[in-house]
């Protein structure tokens, strides 16, 4: 008797609740977001920086009234950087509450890949920021699908063209050798074709050497190219604890670290600091300048953390990827104002937002103004271009920071854009997809 | 025929011209065992003593780890935070006699297993939980600077993992054989029901032993902390530690070393000479085919105790 009284009360307090619900008044306009993350598993020291940047770029936008008034709400899942988790928090976050977000950030190559037909047919954006297909750049094929500011095809043109213009000239390529250390997985192996048509294009001579996950041992891998191949530079595409390994490992055979360049996603903090002294002139590329030392950075420590540095750094404030997170949240939400200037001063869809991206220019006044000068170069997307031509810089760790140590280096898009073309075709065949015509 | 070539002669022609860089991959090999060699011996004592498949030993070397460095990170000084360290290890080792195996005395060795399944799981999540998941560095000054011995180069921090897993494994052999304590644990191992019977405490020792193996643990953590920096993948190590139980047997704390150089050497090996064939990344998965060859001649590993069971 006892038992049932309770259920009652307990029923008439949830009718009371949903009542009050109910009652208020209409909330005001939201735009929400599915955030895919991973603070959990082998990635997470790489997933958490870059979550706690995007996260804090939203709630820096929040306290500053919102996109044009309309607040941005959003949804963490933990993928753990497992492509299956991936595709369920996907299904799980994607709408919450009746609202559909506009656009999905995959933060994994594999679950990119995994995705871009379900968020197709969703109608939701997928922005893949420096990783993913690089061929989903082609828009033609790809329309909801956006990888500005750079592939990692581009960046290993950027890469090679860095090391030309080490040793003296791209003339000067010829007969050097280049060494790809990569993450055996669809995010590793992504730019292979391209430094196999870089290496016959300037007569370098190119192996790869892959790792397996999570990469944690590598000392045969390091041996080979260290005493047996003794290349002229090495470059990695690694992510999580097969960067630091690669880079105590290389420094275990001798090779010289500023001959040794890893990709943006092997080029923060935490692939640094644990090898030490070792890692000290390793170089990795970069689409921005790393360090907190912009106009937005000053924003977030005192509105967000009360100016109370110790709590910000803690937060991975100002860290590499922690200013990725950022950079990505600035980008979606200047797609959404583009967006805003057409449709109105209301949250957007994924088609609203996908207009937004493609008449995207953030010129670098448009980042200044934002509060990001200095930081990045401009991007402009348009109907057939989702990649932009945004240049990369190269920077080098010098034991406690990393800092830009080449000027600007364009990608060789002339190079790479046949390239994306020839395998989006090759996808919309096998997909059975008819490129849209853009003008 | 280009793949047989690179599979079957290729890499022979190349060893016999290249005889210091096979020396210098084997060597590698063979010292990168040791590694995870000191991993294995947690696994050996506790599947000694008890007869449960610890699958939490992973996660303790994390544990272990994260805790040391976390109490440095908190100011303590490294022989403060060591001892600090192995204080919670040995609690950890009653809190889990207490709650978990105590209360699984007489039940099947699945549900022992099972059970320290969910302890791993445990221990991955609190430790991050209480000392968060970054990266954090260890430095506990071992060098690792490179030194070349006739052409061949040898790192400090692998010498130094060698030293170290061979002082393990000595204070080890003096603590089973010439303890009290010890020569009780070499009892349970041999039949537990006649250890009872003679009055050594069971809990007691098990107790004792997952201390111990936890002290292994922070050992084998303070390592790979050193090598890799702390962080969530090193309850991974563990996979490494597998093949190295399945060659030298689940019993034997000479064979956890044995068969830490047979895998490292064997994956080394390998991954340089024959690794290319296949397009590399062999060297996970062939230690594992090599512990299955070992298993098919002797299941028991090279060292492991015949297990018969009459029916």
């Amino acid at each position: 008797m006892k038992l049932k009284k309770l259920i009652l009360a307990a029923v008439g307090m949830a009718v009371g609740i949903t009542g009050l619900t109910v009652a208020e008044p209409v909330q005001a306009d939201e735009q929400y977001m599915p955030l895919l993350v991973y603070r959990s598993g082998p990635y997470a020291p790489g997933g958490i920086p870059y979550a706690n940047g995007l996260v804090d770029y939203f709630k820096y936008v929040n306290a500053q009234g919102g996109v044009n008034g309309v607040k941005l709400t959003w949804e963490e899942c933990d993928t753990g950087y497992n492509t299956a988790r991936g595709v369920e928090c996907y299904e799980r976050i994607k709408i919450k509450d009746g609202k559909k977000g506009a656009v999905v950030m995959p933060l994994s190559t594999g679950i990119t890949y995994a995705l871009i037909e379900r968020a197709a047919k969703d109608g939701i954006v997928i922005h893949s920021m420096g990783y993913g297909r690089t061929a989903a750049s082609d828009g033609t094929v790809f329309p909801l699908v956006f990888t500005a500011p750079a592939t990692y095809w581009s960046q290993a043109t950027a890469i090679t063209k860095y090391i030309g213009s080490e040793v003296g000239g791209m003339d000067k390529l010829k007969g050097k050798k280049i060494s790809l250390v990569y993450h055996d997985s669809a995010y590793g192996k992504e730019p292979i074709n391209t430094f196999i048509a870089l290496s016959k294009k300037y007569g370098f001579k190119f192996t790869k050497h892959p790792v397996a996950h999570p990469g944690l041992e590598q000392k045969a891998t390091w041996l080979t190219i260290g005493r047996k191949i003794r290349p002229d530079y090495v470059v990695m595409w690694g992510w999580g604890v097969m960067n630091s390994t690669a880079i105590k490992e290389a420094a275990a055979v001798k090779f010289p670290m500023d001959r040794f360049i890893g990709n943006w996603w092997a080029a923060s903090e935490n692939d640094t600091r644990p090898p030490g002294k070792a890692s000290i002139g390793y170089k990795a590329a970069s689409f921005y300048v790393p360090g907190n030392f912009t106009k937005l950075h000053a924003d977030i420590l005192k509105g967000l953390y009360g100016g109370d540095k110790a709590a910000a750094l803690k937060n991975n404030w100002g860290e590499v990827l922690y200013n990725r997170g950022m950079v990505n949240g600035a980008i979606i939400i200047e797609a959404m104002k583009v967006a805003q200037k057409k449709f109105g001063n209301r949250s957007v869809n994924g088609t609203e937002i996908a207009y937004g991206f493609e008449n995207m220019d953030m010129t670098e006044e448009r980042f200044a103004e934002l509060g990001m000068k200095d930081f990045m170069k401009s991007i402009k997307l348009s109907c057939a271009d989702h990649e932009g031509t945004s240049p990369l810089i190269i920077t080098q760790w010098d034991g406690n920071t990393w800092k830009p140590v080449s000027d600007w280096i364009m990608p060789d898009h002339a190079m790479v854009r046949p390239m994306y073309k020839e395998a989006a075709m090759k996808y919309a065949k096998e997909k059975g997809i008819t490129p849209r015509k853009c003008m | 025929m280009e793949f047989l070539h690179a599979m079957t002669i290729g890499p022979i022609v190349e060893i016999i011209e290249y005889p210091t860089f096979f020396m210098e991959v084997l060597i590698g090999g063979l010292l990168t065992g040791v590694m995870y060699s000191l991993v294995a011996l947690g696994f050996v004592l506790i599947f000694k003593a008890s007869g449960v498949f610890n699958f939490a030993q992973g996660a303790m070397v994390l544990f272990a780890a994260l805790t040391f460095v976390g109490l440095m990170e908190h100011g303590l000084p490294m022989w403060a935070a060591l001892i600090a360290t192995v204080a919670v290890m040995i609690a950890l080792a009653y809190a889990i006699e207490r709650l978990v195996l105590g209360k699984l005395v007489n039940q099947e060795p699945i549900i022992l297993f099972m059970a320290t399944l969910g302890i791993a799981f445990f221990l991955d999540g609190f430790g991050q939980t209480i000392w968060g998941s970054d990266v954090k560095p260890l430095d506990v000054g071992i060098p690792s600077d490179a030194i070349d011995v006739g052409g061949v180069l040898i790192n400090w921090f692998d010498i130094t993992a060698a030293v170290v897993a061979g002082l393990m494994v000595a204070v080890l052999a003096i603590f089973f054989q010439k303890t009290r304590i010890g020569r009780a644990l070499r009892a349970v191992a041999d039949d537990h029901q006649a250890a009872l019977s003679v009055g050594i405490p069971l809990k007691t020792i098990w107790m004792v032993v997952w201390s111990v193996a936890g002290i292994v643990g922070l050992v084998a953590g303070v390592m790979w902390g050193s090598k890799l920096g702390v962080q969530f993948t090193l309850s991974l190590i563990a996979l490494k530690a597998l093949p190295v139980l399945m060659i030298g047997g689940f019993t034997s704390i000479p064979g956890a070393i044995i068969g830490g150089l047979i895998v490292g050497a064997g994956e080394k090996v390998a991954e340089v000479f024959w690794g290319p064939a296949v397009g590399g990344a062999i060297e996970d998965w062939f230690a594992y085919m090599l512990a299955m060859a070992f298993l098919v001649f002797r299941p028991q590993g090279l060292f492991g105790d015949k297990i018969i069971e009459r029916v």
